[in-house]
């Protein structure tokens, strides 16, 4: 409750700001809430108005019309306001960099190009400025992500309200990474220079057929008891190949994905892409070996000069269409509080508007392996909801009120409301 | 001494030659005049006998074009001294050497206006943050400050006669070629010279006879210029420099390269450039100081011809024309732009474009990788509609014309050199051989052992037994074919090594060959041989019928080519769209004025402007666009952008770059134009970048797709120049080399500034006779507010500071782009008197933005700034409506207050408000039709009106990509036919993106895959 009071303070302005460093994580849910007159945005495509929606524990138990008759707890009157699942960023480097371009700030890309063991999550800082920001914007839960070399290592989900990366993971090690090299082919040589040979296409076949060749021998290795010398690479892709982890290839072009499809057809890893700027050119491919997208970025410019103008942003909804299973990403660590506005775009260019929030929520728990506990605004999953003044995709009406993760209610302070009072208070604004 | 030394070079010269070069050298010697002039003297002592001749020949009996039209049947040439004497009836000498020249054709050989033929060739250098910084030239000696500035390198003084590379030329047909030295931006004189083998002093007919230009920095490692505009200030600096020069400044000292300039102007100029718009970017420099260039083209010119007959300039065309490309791979081929390949497809008509467009030019066989592909390469330009006459002249008598040498060669004129070729027929037709190629009156073979056409039928008779059989020489002149006509035809073989022959058939079908050796005799073969049995015979074959030549010129039909479009773009126009009134009924208007947002309204649109709004207008003669359920906006204007820039946004090379202006390399293809478009943008404010402190000249410009670089240019717009403060100018995040260039802090930057502008007013002072300083002219037009800063900017202390130095300097910072942390510093700034850009969120990518806040834009607003939401970023342009929607959600802005951050403020911080960024009556009719409420994140822009022309809509746009879908279908066909063909082919390559924006680093700024994969960020 004393956090609630503090954030009234400040969002009202009437007193001076906090410090970033008060504003603290909630403790644990210790009163149902119950939350009445609420458009329930359910993520798997219902919307029930005039909703309500219960939980205690960090659980939800009950979702739907009726105010249920057992229980004490707290009842939130919403008034026709919006409630949203949390928002899932489903690869980003946030914790993992506080200043992009200081470089002691950057813990995000090891050396070495074949990095499988490397984790993402005790590198994780839950002290990033950046968190708060994202909170604020009804993200609340993300999945850090490594990057760099060819393998690089393993991410974590994280739940965006902790004191530390323990309190924080959500998921440990849900998905490896291999960034594939590019298989675009190089750039035609200057005109007035003599032309060297461009090995960049063997080159990279050469390096995927590294990594091939890596898992091969990993295979074998697992397979059998006891080893002379410990491989730490081979021990650390146990889970993938147990399925227990996913394989999350960051690729953008169709040569690169039919590669990974082989990699899924081979080695019976779930494979995920990343990235898939032209997956609508193979949907029907990824469809039919049950290959996810993570779509990194759908603000962006069309690959190519003749493509659609718009090919980016109706991308979502071409493999809505073919029924593959993707979400939305965005790059970046800061930038992921824009994940709404993707989804916005996304349903301006051909989703339905659920179907827009399942590709920032549902999609991505599913994609993640995190569908079961979150993702939905269902019974018995972890109350990671989200109330908006109104539609959380359209900047417009994009105003987050409450959150709640694992049914703690989070401070939405940040490091930008409290600047924003200190200079509304210098030039004494309203 | 003295004596000796010639002796010692001679003996050198000597022993590197071969015998037969060693003779034409001789013969040259001895033929300095011409006949019944005085005993040639000369300084080469002779080592022997001397071997005095006058070289006197007459070719008889042939068909001579004398020039391209001027055709004289059954004519004589007659040469002497390596000139000629007489062309038509003149009479022969007595001393002449007679060479029967009937059924042969004699040309003028080729001058090629454009060849580096023997020069050396400079190594292109590459300049990059990994090395040091290089402020001035490396050049040794008294020449000026820039390393790509080589006035004085004269290509005579270099050129040293090749003889592989010259045999290559004589075969393609040149006589006579303009070299120099391919290297820098002014790259010296260049030097007239023929293509005969042997001593330098000869072959040299005019040692300076043309002053060379690029836009190419080549070898130089300085730093400055990095980029395009660079380049062309550079150019326009060094005109300025050397006018001034001209009176010798004392402080100045000696400066070779400038005299050099000064001393080459008289010379024709000519100006190698890539692409079209390049070479209207030659022609404007020329304009400015009373040059008119000769301009060696890019091969793209053919798109926008309108424009190259106003440039009044003559050309020196490439037939360079692009392979085919290997599109067997479509997933390869999916990168290739259709500009691209629409460019293969209609690169060849190039010449033919520019004969039809009445524009002097001639022909280069510069850029070809194989010189001996250059008539093949002509023929083709002739395929694709030049007239074969016009070809003839563009490679003989228009470059002796371009290079003032048209009385020493072009022509088959007496007096002229002899530098002329024999042939086999028409030059241009499939299957002409060049026999001879005779350059200063001496004879260089090229396919001399098939002068004579040896086909038609024989009659061999062997001996003993005189077996008769009949014979028939068929094939091509150069590639006879034998077969013995029986019963059966069968193929047999025939060889020529000089007169040498070698026959070989089989007597009947299946028999053994008859094989047979000898010399050929006036009509027919004699010589000895072996029979089938391997009995010696004795042979003679007599001709009986001559080959008759059926008419090879058939003329093919010209080959198809798709239309051009405007701009060369899969989106571009085939016609570009011209003014209609138009009157958009029933929508809901946001007028950005005191009428606020109108619902149910009309607005008229006539001659371009906004005619009149209100309910219920009569269309008359407009067109009606329905705008029920729709809503209508002024177009938006994005302060900060830099789509549309050719070829570098920096010239971060020095810390003050006044002198560069984006106007001169704005670049009218690029899509992200049709892209904004699309997105509701009407204008663009192109910006330097913000490498240094005091950047480059901005353009604003209107989104009119398809119209040149000038067309697009917001006409009346006051001046801008790109300022820069912070990490970026103080070169922060550029690595560890890059520690040299002052200001290394924001210290630094006050000094800079404050330098700058000390200098600008010292410089004011100066003379009339002082020399014009393009840098500091324009930093005068600041002090003076006639040119208004736009400045990057981050943190409030050097925001704070950049007031006090302008304040110092009496003038006002306009625009602070960008300005993250505007909001800590609001008041000063509007007690400054200056405006602000912002972006809506983004921050946290360096360390001068962890105080970025998107509540920035609100609170300047709030404080009574006129506030522009930009974008710095092609993707992000696209979405500026909801970028200022941002300020909706952070601070609570009213929705019209919004839509202004990215319309009339940014107008109103660009000074166009008077004619742009709201409706109202009277002004430009810059218009967006929107599917939804503007600030929504649902809407899409319908239509985007820039004065009244549509240019883009959504129908339209769908036509659009069915389109290029279509025309790549069938330029990929056509391309997969000819590598079925066997034609070769070039690699499919990613077609080329130029996305800027100024800052260094990832920040906001999207990724594009193949703008990233070439490096262009």
């Amino acid at each position: 409750m004393k956090h609630l009071i503090l954030l009234y303070i400040s969002i009202t302005g009437s007193l001076a700001a906090m410090a970033q460093e008060t504003i603290y994580p909630a403790g644990k849910q210790q009163e149902a809430v119950v939350l009445t007159n609420a458009t329930i945005h359910v993520g798997n495509g219902q919307v029930i108005e005039k909703g309500v929606l219960t939980f205690s524990n960090g659980k939800i138990t009950a979702v739907g019309t009726s105010v249920p008759t057992t229980g004490a707890g707290k009842v939130i009157d919403l008034q026709g306001k919006h409630v949203y699942p949390g928002i899932i960023a489903p690869v980003t480097n946030l914790g993992l960099t506080e200043v992009e371009a200081v470089r002691s700030t950057n813990d995000f890309r090891e050396v070495g190009e074949i990095d499988p063991s490397v984790r993402a999550l005790v590198a994780y800082n839950t002290d990033s400025k950046v968190i708060n920001t994202l909170r604020s914007n009804g993200i609340l839960l993300a999945q850090v992500t490594p990057e760099g070399g060819v393998i690089s290592g393993s991410s974590s989900v994280v739940q965006l309200d902790a004191w530390n990366w323990e309190d924080a993971a959500y998921r440990k090690d849900g998905a490896l990474h291999f960034y594939m090299p590019s298989l675009l082919p190089p750039p035609a040589p200057p005109k007035d220079r003599p032309a060297s040979p461009n090995n960049k296409i063997k080159d990279a076949t050469e390096k995927i057929d590294q990594v091939r060749t890596f898992f091969r021998e990993a295979k074998v290795y697992l397979a059998q008891g006891k080893h002379a010398e410990t491989n730490l690479k081979f021990e650390a892709v146990r889970r993938l190949f147990s399925k227990d982890e996913k394989l999350f290839i960051h690729c953008d072009i169709v040569k690169e994905m039919l590669v990974a499809v082989d990699f899924a057809k081979e080695f019976g890893f779930d494979v995920v892409i990343v990235g898939g700027a032209d997956a609508w050119r193979i949907a029907d491919i990824l469809k039919q070996y049950n290959i996810a997208v993570v779509l990194k970025q759908p603000h962006a410019l069309p690959v190519m000069q003749d493509d659609d103008v718009d090919q980016p942003y109706k991308l979502a909804y071409q493999l809505q269409q073919a029924g593959v299973l993707f979400c939305l990403s965005n790059e970046g660590f800061w930038q992921q509080r824009n994940l709404p506005f993707e989804a916005g775009t996304a349903s301006a260019y051909g989703l339905s508007k659920e179907e827009a929030l399942s590709a920032v929520t549902l999609n991505a728990a599913k994609i993640l392996g995190i569908d079961k506990v979150t993702g939905t605004l269902e019974t018995g999953k972890d109350a990671n909801i989200t109330i908006s003044a109104g539609d959380i995709m359209d900047m417009r009406s994009s105003v987050i009120t409450q959150a709640f993760i694992q049914g703690r209610e989070i401070n939405l302070d940040n490091k930008h409301k409290q600047l924003y009072e200190r200079y509304k208070f210098k030039y004494g604004l309203k | 001494m003295i004596k000796t030394r010639i002796y010692l070079s001679f003996k050198r010269e000597a022993r590197t030659m071969t015998g037969k070069r060693l003779a034409g050298v001789c013969l040259l010697l001895g033929s300095l005049f011409a006949a019944g002039q005085l005993r040639a003297q000369q300084t080469f002592p002779v080592n022997g006998v001397a071997d005095p001749r006058e070289g006197c020949y007459a070719f008889t009996k042939a068909t001579i074009v004398k020039s391209a039209g001027n055709v004289l049947t059954n004519a004589t040439l007659v040469i002497r001294n390596g000139r000629i004497v007489s062309t038509g009836s003149g009479a022969i000498p007595a001393d002449a050497v007679v060479i029967d020249c009937s059924g042969k054709f004699i040309y003028p050989s080729f001058v090629d206006a454009y060849s580096d033929y023997g020069t050396q060739a400079v190594k292109k250098s590459s300049v990059s943050r990994r090395d040091d910084p290089q402020f001035i030239s490396n050049t040794k000696g008294a020449y000026g400050w820039n390393q790509a500035i080589k006035s004085e390198v004269n290509a005579a003084a270099i050129f040293s006669t090749d003889a592989a590379t010259a045999a290559t030329l004589r075969e393609a047909g040149f006589g006579t070629v303009l070299t120099h030295q391919q290297d820098g931006i002014a790259r010296g004189t260049g030097v007239l010279v023929t293509l005969a083998d042997g001593r330098e002093n000869k072959a040299i007919i005019k040692e300076k006879a043309s002053a060379h230009y690029s836009f190419d920095k080549g070898s130089s490692t300085q730093n400055y210029p990095s980029s395009l505009m660079g380049s062309i200030a550079l150019l326009r600096q060094t005109y300025l420099d050397a006018q001034w020069y001209r009176s010798r400044p004392e402080k100045e000292g000696v400066n070779l390269s400038l005299q050099a300039w000064n001393d080459n102007q008289s010379l024709p100029q000519i100006f190698e450039v890539g692409d079209k718009w390049d070479a209207l970017r030659a022609d404007k420099i020329g304009d400015e100081f009373g040059v008119q260039y000769i301009i060696r083209a890019g091969g793209n010119e053919y798109q926008r011809m309108p424009e190259m007959i106003a440039s009044k300039a003559a050309f020196i065309l490439p037939v360079s024309f692009p392979l085919p490309i290997d599109v067997e791979d479509p997933e390869d081929a999916r990168f290739v732009a259709l500009s691209d390949m629409k460019h293969w497809e209609m690169a060849p008509s190039e010449p033919a474009a520019f004969e039809k467009a009445n524009i002097p030019f001639c022909i280069t066989a510069d850029g070809l990788k194989d010189v001996k592909q250059f008539i093949a390469s002509v023929r083709k330009a002739i395929e694709y509609g030049l007239s074969e006459q016009k070809a003839l002249d563009a490679v003989t008598l228009a470059p002796a014309k371009l290079l003032k040498a048209e009385d020493q060669v072009g022509t088959l004129d007496a007096g002229k050199l002899a530098n002329f070729l024999i042939t086999s027929g028409n030059i241009f037709s499939e299957n002409t051989v060049i026999y001879q190629n005779w350059v200063q009156g001496k004879k260089y073979s090229i396919k001399d052992d098939n002068w004579k056409d040896v086909r038609g039928t024989y009659t061999l008779t062997v001996t003993p037994g005189n077996a008769t059989y009949t014979v028939l020489v068929k094939g091509t002149p150069l590639s006879p074919a034998l077969s013995l006509l029986a019963a059966d035809t069968v193929a047999g073989s025939l060889s020529f090594t000089g007169d040498l022959v070698k026959v070989a058939f089989p007597v009947k079908k299946g028999s053994a060959q008859l094989r047979l050796t000898g010399i050929a005799d006036g009509t027919g073969w004699s010589g000895t041989g072996v029979d089938t049995s391997g009995n010696n015979i004795h042979w003679q074959a007599v001709l009986s019928k001559s080959f008759t030549a059926t008419d090879s010129t058939k003329s093919k039909p010209q080959p198809f080519i798709g239309n051009n479009y405007f701009p060369f773009n899969g989106y571009g126009w085939e016609t570009v769209p011209t003014q209609q009134d138009l009157l958009i009924k029933n929508a809901t208007v946001w007028t950005n004025e005191q009428d606020g947002k109108l619902e149910n309204t009309d607005v008229l649109v006539r001659n371009g402007k906004i005619a009149q709004i209100g309910r219920n207008l009569a269309a008359g003669s407009a067109k009606v666009i329905d705008g029920t359920g729709k809503h209508l906006t002024a177009g938006i204007i994005d302060e900060h952008s830099h789509i549309a820039i050719s070829r570098g946004v920096n010239e971060g090379t020095q810390s003050v770059t006044a002198e560069v202006r984006i106007a001169d390399v704005v670049n009218p293809d690029d899509v992200n134009i049709y892209r904004q478009l699309s997105g509701g943008v009407t204008a663009s404010h192109l910006l330097h970048g913000s490498a240094n402190t005091i950047g480059g000249q901005s353009q604003l410009i209107k989104l009119r797709w398809g119209a040149d670089a000038e067309a697009l240019k917001f006409a009346g717009a006051d001046p801008f120049i790109k300022f820069a403060l912070g990490e970026n100018v103080k070169q922060s995040n550029w690595g560890d080399r890059q520690r040299e260039r002052f200001p290394q802090t924001r210290m630094g930057v006050e000094q800079l500034l404050t330098d700058a502008f000390t200098r600008a007013l010292d410089y004011e002072k100066l003379g009339a006779d002082k020399r014009k300083d393009l840098e500091l002219e324009t930093l005068l037009e600041i002090i003076h507010s006639k040119r208004f800063v736009t400045c990057h900017s981050y943190v409030q202390s050097e925001i704070n500071m950049l007031m006090h130095v302008a304040d110092t300097f009496h003038f006002h910072i306009n625009t602070f782009t960008h300005i993250l942390e505007g909001y800590k510093v609001a008041d000063k700034m509007k007690a400054h008197g200056a405006g602000a850009g912002t972006f809506a969120d983004w921050w946290a990518y360096k360390m001068e933005v962890q105080d970025a806040i998107p509540y920035n834009a609100t609170i300047m607003q709030r404080v009574g700034l006129t506030v522009a939401i930009n974008s710095d970023d092609a993707e992000m342009a696209r979405r500026l409506n909801q970028e200022a929607a941002k300020s909706i959600k952070y601070g609570d802005m009213t929705e019209e207050e919004a839509l202004k951050l990215v319309t009339l403020n940014p107008a109103k911080l660009l000074h166009v408000a008077d004619k742009t960024g709201s409706i109202r009556t009277g002004k430009d009719a810059d218009l967006v039709l929107w599917s939804d409420d503007p600030l929504s994140i649902y809407a899409k822009a319908d239509k985007t009106i820039v004065d009244g022309i549509v240019y883009f809509d959504r129908e339209k746009d769908k036509e659009l990509r069915q389109r290029i879908s279509a025309e790549r279908n069938r330029l990929i066909r056509k391309m997969l036919a000819e590598k079925k063909k066997g034609t070769p082919t070039q690699k499919a390559a990613p077609a080329e993106e130029d996305n800027y924006h100024c800052e260094d680093l990832q920040g906001g700024h999207q990724h594009s895959l193949l703008g990233d994969e070439n490096g262009n960020n």
